[in-house]
């Protein structure tokens, strides 16, 4: 359903992602998974076509991506969470899911959206930029879903977050992909959250894909060796 | 000094106040909002002023029955005009220049000195003058002794309407929640699905439309030559800087001022040493708050 081939990434001069390969199926969730600059963050941007590819395609449904810019890449069917949130400061909280249904078919926030993060709703005409980083991390997955992406793109999501809000993210996403129909795409270096979300596992390391696992066969030693100094 | 000069004085600060006020409002927008540096704002509003003089030519040669509408038309036409130029130059130049002060700033100095030029030539190089409405014509005494010209009244509502829509359409219009999101991130506002290089197109022609309604409100209060759009620019800057960039009641409260201070120093000194002293207490003003008087922090 998602394919990406080929995928070369340069900083001026320094090539960070070589030759990524993957794909992605209907409601199956991969996490990315690499200790702190191994490009996970590059290799999402690349995919949002927040930074610029070198060569590479992006296939979302037979359609061809990689000409695109960001917008049409959402209108397409991609929706993205950045690493850190994003949020925008001065908008409020609603105007910050607004922000996201350009090119969703209405100009209504759909009831789910309050239904799953109800702390959107206690704080719609507040400020994104006063809310806890908890909230924002439901605030900035809210703003990608209402585009109602095919592929949602999450970068680090439980980074600076403590742990019950980890477990609640968790079960919101488990709960969202069963509803709403979309294909999860996850970066981490925390392996408790993703074996609560993820079917497969991908592990990078400076730029390239070293590790394969799925779900029921995960290894945990060995995932730990990969995630830790 | 009586008080009825002191309150006339006062009101002829309030007519600078509009013109400066409109002009900066458009500007606040393209610089403030944008960071883009348009030289050529200045012969935009001259532009405006132009098409409202023409419009009135239109209406007086072929319309002259509905003569009283000819400055109402003329304010429309002044905007969609300006605004539709405005989106010209933004698609064949500005976009280009993203990112690259200097050569915007040189670019748009170009184009302001080619707009002379062509003013020159349809307009020739004395002033033209739009005549006022029958229905400005006259003078609002709200006490005796106070004589209010109508047509100054008109343009300082013309102004508070254009400042209450430029904040409905900031504030509350789905274009305005576009532009405030690509101004406050504009790699996420993409990311989040807009289309951040038509929201700057629309944004700029907006800005270029507000400096034609500056224009058509000049007319009401001078003539209009190749060179009007050369006397305000400066202060129009000013006043944005002033206000602090990236605020619209900033710009709004500075204009307020400086157009006060303005007609006040220019009692009892000449209007050159007025300027001088207005551009001194700015500078004061700028080196104690150096993001203007009204500012919020944006990240880019
Ligand atoms: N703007 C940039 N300019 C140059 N190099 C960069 C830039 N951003 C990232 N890099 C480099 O690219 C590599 C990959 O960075 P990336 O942000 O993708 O890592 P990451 O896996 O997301 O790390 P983290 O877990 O810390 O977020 C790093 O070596 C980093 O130094
Ligand atoms: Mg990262």
């Amino acid at each position: 359903m998602f394919a990406v081939e080929n995928l070369n990434v340069y900083y001026g001069e320094s090539h960070i992602l070589h030759n990524l390969q993957l794909t992605l199926g209907a409601h199956e969730t991969l996490a990315i998974m690499g200790r702190n600059g191994m490009g996970k963050s590059t290799l999402l941007k690349a995919l949002i076509a927040m930074i610029p590819a070198k060569t590479g395609s992006i296939q979302l449904d037979g359609r061809e991506l990689a000409p695109l810019k960001s917008y049409a890449r959402v209108a397409a069917g991609l929706g993205y969470v950045p690493q850190g949130r994003m949020i925008f400061p001065y908008l409020t909280v609603l105007e910050n899911i607004l922000s996201g249904m350009d090119s969703a078919t209405n100009s209504v926030v759909p009831e789910y959206i309050y239904e799953t993060f109800p702390v959107l709703w206690d704080m719609r005409a507040r400020r994104g930029g006063n809310l806890s980083g908890g909230q924002q991390q439901q605030l900035a997955i809210a703003r990608a879903l209402v585009s109602e992406p095919r592929v949602l793109i999450l970068d680090e999501p439980t980074e600076g977050i403590q742990p019950s809000i980890i477990k609640e993210i968790a079960r919101s996403l488990n709960t969202l992909k069963k509803e709403r129909n979309f294909s999860l795409i996850v970066s981490e270096q925390v392996l408790s959250f993703t074996l609560d979300i993820a079917d497969r596992f991908l592990i990078i390391e400076k730029g390239r894909f070293v590790h394969e696992a799925v779900r029921e066969y995960v290894d945990a030693d060995k995932m730990m060796g990969y995630l830790t100094i | 000094m009586s008080v009825d000069m002191l309150l006339s004085q006062i009101f002829n600060g309030l007519s600078l106040f509009t013109i400066l006020a409109l002009m900066a409002i458009g500007l606040a927008i393209v610089f403030g909002l944008m960071g883009v540096i348009n030289m050529a704002h200045g012969e935009l509003m001259a532009m405006g002023a132009y098409m409202t003089y023409l419009t009135s030519v239109i209406f007086s040669r072929w319309l002259p029955g509905v003569m009283g509408a000819s400055f109402l038309v003329g304010i429309v036409v002044a905007f969609l005009t300006t605004a539709a130029f405005g989106l010209l130059l933004e698609t064949v130049m500005i976009r280009h220049l993203y990112k690259r002060p200097l050569d915007t700033l040189l670019a748009t100095w170009g184009v302001s000195l080619i707009l002379q030029q062509v003013f020159r030539q349809v307009f020739g190089p004395i002033n033209v003058s739009v005549p006022t409405a029958s229905w400005l014509q006259g003078a609002w005494s709200p006490m005796p002794g106070l004589d209010l010209p109508l047509a100054r009244v008109f343009i300082i509502a013309l102004t508070l309407a254009v400042a209450l829509g430029v904040y409905l359409f900031l504030f509350k219009s789905r274009w305005g929640l576009r532009i405030r999101s690509v101004m406050q991130n504009r790699a996420m506002a993409g990311a989040a699905g807009i289309n951040t290089a038509r929201v700057d197109a629309v944004t700029f022609a907006v800005g270029c439309g507000l400096a034609g309604v500056a224009g058509s409100a000049l007319t009401m209060i001078a003539s209009t030559g190749p060179a009007t759009g050369q006397q305000y620019i400066v202060d129009a800057f000013i006043v944005v800087v002033f206000g602090g960039v990236e605020s619209l009641i900033g710009t709004f409260v500075s204009a307020f001022m400086i157009g006060q201070m303005q007609s006040l120093f220019e009692m009892p000194f000449s209007g050159s040493m007025a300027k001088a002293a207005i551009l001194l207490l700015v500078i004061v003003a700028l080196y104690f708050r150096p993001s203007g008087l009204f500012s919020i922090k944006v990240r880019r």
